[in-house]
Formats: structure tokens, C-alpha cells, sequence
């Protein structure tokens, strides 16, 4: 399982993408710390965290894109398959590496914490737990982009097939207000991702998010080791 | 559903078991109900045309693909019920190797080395693994910079990796100049010593070279399944020839038709002017090489050739699939 994770972690960093991922989420979260918190001369950075969840949305697939579709295409899963290493260590390891990237880009987030400590009072409480919601959000991308990845051996298709996949997340709060019968706009609403994430950032840490985005990240690693798993039967 | 054998009363021990393995894609039957096994220390050359399901069932021996039924168990431990377990004793090089372009050689095979849980001492284990494959002088390149030589050895050294009892390489020699191909051969015989080696191929001769026994696959079932030397033997042409003889086709023909023991004569065609190519067959095991001479110069036809007709492999997969004498044409 390590031994997987260190590879791809390797791999992100031979290649210029996990420079540049990381780069690229500093940019965007340090532009929106200066445009939506430091210009208004405040220490709230509630839209700040909002703005991630759509940087997350549409960079994460670009993480994961490479995961399971290059070895695929590359029939270096051959390997892996015939390794005594089982399915799950190794979906977990592959989303270990990604998740490792997420981390460093999210931990940026204290250090903002701190400049703005310099000038108001910060309420650190809010930000960790802003960083936990933020690691939690970009888990499920992990997990659905490791999922689509697997699918397929083309790059290309992994990307916008997971970005395609995360805007539908979006899409069910959509979905609740249209829905004909209460009961499937309550049962929408209670699916939906952003509203969830939007309690995070306004400071509520609630469990049953926490299980819920738990859940979801378990039910695509699952399915990706039932992916692996129906491909070897096929 | 593992079956046990009475594997005390075998001599050797079997460390590869093969049942009523079959494979099933959609409609087509990839591997047809075979059976095989391997005893320990014994290299067991599997060959067939390509297409032939070879590398079909080494993906199901390695646990890659699942079987549609059958068993296939290694060193005892079915692949299907512990596959982790079987995995530990199987380094496999399949067709393509499994490198990965982005990591240099010592870092892929390190990589290998945690992969398989390896307990053998690890920089000393993967020097000598480098030695013994040839890769000591790119040990720091990337992969993908190397040649398709040398990443064909990188990934015979990824197979070597843990030292497990079963080796399983798919056409181990693809992609090598003809000095590789022998060092490699050379490697493959020294690690028979003391491995089990499953080693596919569709050359001939590189099966004979090797193998102390072969397994003959065409279309997904077994076709022939003996030591080399009797299918060598079986195979041997020393009663097929093809001559050279200046004459008329006809004349000739009838003539050698008349000599005692001469199965088929069979006029190939013109290969100078006036000179005819002849395929000759005569009963099994007979020599007719002197009566033949003597007789076309006794009616003044000169032999301008005679050579034995080598089986080719293509000629073999003919004979032992549709029992056709005539299959291939001496190249």
C-alpha cells in the first residue's frame, strides 16, 4: 500500500503535474484570500473556502486522471494485479498519493491563518475545521476521480468524465428545486454535497456531514476495487 | 474445489497444477479445457502461433484474469482462493513489460521489491539481479529512455524480484538482438536449476534450446504435451527431403514413385529452367537419400540438391492440428 503510494507521489513529482498543482492552488487560494477577505479588510474567510470547493471541483480530476487509465494503457496494472498485494491496499495507496498532494496544497491554509493573525483575531477553531472540511470535500473528488480513472485507460476521458461527475454533485442541490414531490426535495437536499461543505464554511462542524462525506469516499473506493475486481472476471 | 493430488507418490514436486483450465470470452473460447503441470526445478516451454491462447492462461496462472472454470494452483495454493498467498511464489514477466517510464531502473525495481514483501536482504538482492540480467550500466536512467532491449531485461529483473519459486515469462525474448536473445536464453537455464520456468514462445527453436519439455497450444486447447526430445523425435525429418533434379517433371516424378519405401512425391515447382523442386516423403524412419541419388543418375537426371525438410513450426502446428503432411514450404 506504501509502497504504491510512494510510487505515484514519485511519479507527481518526475512529471512537472504535481508542481504545478500545487502551484496553481496557491495561486487561486491566495487570490482569493487578497480579493475576497485581505481587500475588505477582514479576518472572514468564508468565501475564500467556498472558492476552493470549486477549484477542488475541477482540479482534482487533473490528480487523479492518471491514477488507474495510465496503467491501463500502459498494461503496467499487470503487475499490480499480479503482485500479493490485495485490491483494496491498492486503490487505498493510489488515493493515499493524491490525497498526500491535497494535503500539502490544503495546509496553506494555516499559514493564511497566520498572516491574518498578524492583523485581527483569528478563530483558529474555524479554520481547522475548515481544513478538515476542505481535505474531506477533495477526498470524495479523489475518490470519484480514482473511480472514473479505472474506467477507462484514456487520460483525457478520466479528466472530464470526473469533472463531468463533480459538476453533477453540484447539479442535486439543482435537482432538489425542481423536484415534484416533497419527499424527493427533501431526499435531493439531503444529498447535497455543497450544502454540506457550505456548513463547513460557515464554521458548523457537524458529525453527520463528516459521516456522510466518509460514506461517499468508502462507496467509490469501493467501486473501484469492484471495478479491478469485475475487469480480472470479465 | 482444490483437488488434491496424490502428490506424495509424485517424485517431483509439482509447483505448477493446471485443471480443465477454460476461458471464456463472450463466445469465443479463448483456452479450451487444459490440463497441464510443472515439476519443481523443470522449464516447460508453451508454445503456439500467436493468438493461440499462450498468454491467455499465463494471465490466468498469474491470477491477472480470473478462469471460466478449472483450477490453476501454484506450489499447492489455488490462484483464485489465496491469491495473495499463490502471488508470493510467482514472478511473471509478461508480454509487454511492466516498467514504468517515469522512474529510473533502481527506483522501478524498488519499488518491485516493496511491492512483493520481500525479506531477502534488498540492495544486495537487486545487485545481483542487475548483474545477472545485464542492466548493471543503466541501473540510474529513466526507463523510458531505454532501449526496448533493455526494458525487456528490466522487466525479466522485475520478475526475479523476491526470488519466487515459479517464473512465468511470455515471450522473454521479444524485441532482443541475437546476443541478448542467447545471454538471455543462457539466464533462463541457469535459473531452471533451482526455479520453476513456465516460457512461451512461438519460435521453434528457442523452445528446443531450453526446455526440457513443451507444451504445444494451438487454438486454446493442447495439442501436444511431451518431453523436447520426443517431440523432436516425432517431429524429426529425416524421411521428408526436398531435391533438385534436372528432367522432365513427369519422368522423374514416376521414377522416384517407384522406389521401394517412398511414401509421396510431390512436384513443387520449376526453380531453374528444367529444373524441377520435389518434396519427397518416404515411411516413417527409412532413409532413401542413397537410393534416390542412385537412381535419377542411373537415368541420367542430375541431382542438383537434396536437403531434409526441417519442419518448420508452422509445419508442426499443420501436423499436429490437421494431420497434414504438406502443410509448410521449405524457406
Amino acid at each position: 500500500m506504501f509502497a504504491i503510494m510512494k510510487r505515484e507521489l514519485l511519479s507527481y513529482f518526475t512529471s512537472p503535474l504535481g508542481y504545478v498543482f500545487v502551484a496553481v492552488y496557491y495561486l487561486f487560494s491566495g487570490l482569493f484570500l487578497f480579493l475576497f477577505t485581505l481587500s475588505y479588510q477582514s479576518a472572514n474567510m468564508e468565501t475564500v473556502y467556498t472558492g476552493m470547493f470549486f477549484v477542488m471541483m475541477i482540479m482534482i480530476p487533473i490528480l487523479t486522471m492518471r491514477l488507474m487509465a495510465e496503467e491501463n494503457r500502459q498494461k503496467t496494472d499487470q503487475l499490480l494485479l499480479t503482485s500479493p498485494v490485495s485490491l483494496p491496499r491498492l486503490v487505498i495507496g493510489k488515493f493515499l498519493s493524491a490525497f498526500a498532494i491535497l494535503l500539502v496544497c490544503t495546509l496553506i491554509f494555516l499559514v493564511y491563518g497566520l498572516v491574518l493573525s498578524g492583523f485581527a483575531k483569528v478563530n483558529w477553531a474555524i479554520i481547522l475545521g475548515n481544513i478538515f472540511g476542505m481535505l474531506l470535500m477533495g477526498s470524495v473528488f479523489i475518490a470519484s476521480g480514482l473511480f472514473i480513472s479505472t474506467l477507462t485507460e484514456n487520460q483525457m476521458i478520466a479528466a472530464v468524465g470526473s469533472i463531468g461527475l463533480n459538476i453533477g454533485f453540484i447539479l442535486i442541490d439543482s435537482f432538489a428545486s425542481v423536484m415534484p414531490a416533497k419527499f424527493l426535495q427533501e431526499l435531493f437536499s439531503s444529498l447535497s454535497f455543497f450544502g454540506k461543505y457550505s456548513q463547513f464554511t460557515l464554521g458548523v462542524f457537524s458529525v453527520s456531514n463528516i459521516f456522510f462525506f466518509l460514506s461517499v469516499i468508502f462507496i467509490f473506493i469501493f467501486l473501484t476495487v469492484r471495478v479491478l475486481e469485475k475487469r480480472r472476471w470479465a | 474445489m482444490i483437488r488434491r493430488s496424490p502428490a506424495a507418490a509424485e517424485r517431483i514436486r509439482k509447483m505448477i497444477e493446471v485443471k480443465n483450465l477454460t476461458k471464456q470470452y463472450g463466445s469465443k473460447l479463448a483456452v479450451n479445457n487444459i490440463s497441464f503441470s510443472v515439476g519443481e526445478g523443470e522449464i516447460l516451454g508453451f508454445l503456439g502461433p500467436n493468438g493461440a491462447g499462450k498468454s491467455t492462461t499465463m494471465n490466468m496462472l498469474t491470477g491477472y484474469i480470473s478462469s471460466t472454470s478449472g483450477t490453476a494452483c501454484i506450489n499447492g495454493i489455488d490462484i483464485l482462493e489465496d491469491p495473495i498467498a499463490a502471488k508470493m511464489h510467482i514472478g511473471y514477466l509478461p508480454e509487454k513489460p511492466p516498467v514504468y517510464g517515469d522512474m529510473t531502473v533502481m527506483e522501478y525495481l524498488r519499488f518491485v521489491y516493496s511491492l512483493k514483501k520481500s525479506k531477502l536482504p534488498r540492495e544486495s538482492h537487486l545487485a545481483e539481479i542487475c548483474e545477472l540480467v545485464g542492466i548493471n550500466e543503466v541501473r540510474k536512467r529513466l526507463i523510458r529512455n531505454l532501449s526496448k532491449g533493455y526494458q525487456q531485461r528490466v522487466g525479466f529483473a522485475q520478475a526475479l524480484v523476491g526470488n519466487p519459486g515459479v517464473l512465468i515469462l511470455d515471450e522473454p525474448t521479444v524485441g532482443l538482438d541475437p546476443k541478448q536473445i542467447i545471454e538471455i536464453r543462457t539466464l533462463i537455464k541457469k535459473l531452471g536449476k533451482n526455479h520453476t520456468v513456465i516460457l512461451s514462445s512461438h519460435i521453434l527453436p528457442e523452445i528446443q534450446a531450453v526446455c526440457d519439455r513443451i507444451v504445444v497450444i494451438s487454438r486454446g486447447s493442447i495439442v501436444a504435451n511431451d518431453s523436447t526430445d520426443a517431440l523432436a523425435k516425432n517431429m524429426s525429418s529425416d524421411h521428408k527431403l526436398v531435391i533438385r533434379a534436372e528432367g522432365g517433371s513427369e519422368d522423374v516424378k514416376k521414377l522416384l514413385s517407384s522406389i521401394p519405401g517412398m511414401d509421396r512425391v510431390f512436384v513443387n515447382r520449376e526453380a531453374e529452367p528444367g529444373v524441377y523442386e520435389y518434396y519427397l516423403e518416404a515411411a516413417q524412419g527409412k532413409d532413401l537419400r542413397r537410393e534416390i541419388s542412385k537412381k535419377l543418375s542411373s537415368r541420367n537426371y542430375p541431382l542438383l540438391m537434396m536437403k531434409s525438410n526441417e519442419l518448420s513450426l508452422e509445419e508442426i502446428f499443420l501436423k499436429l492440428t490437421t494431420g497434414d503432411n504438406y502443410g509448410g514450404v521449405d524457406k
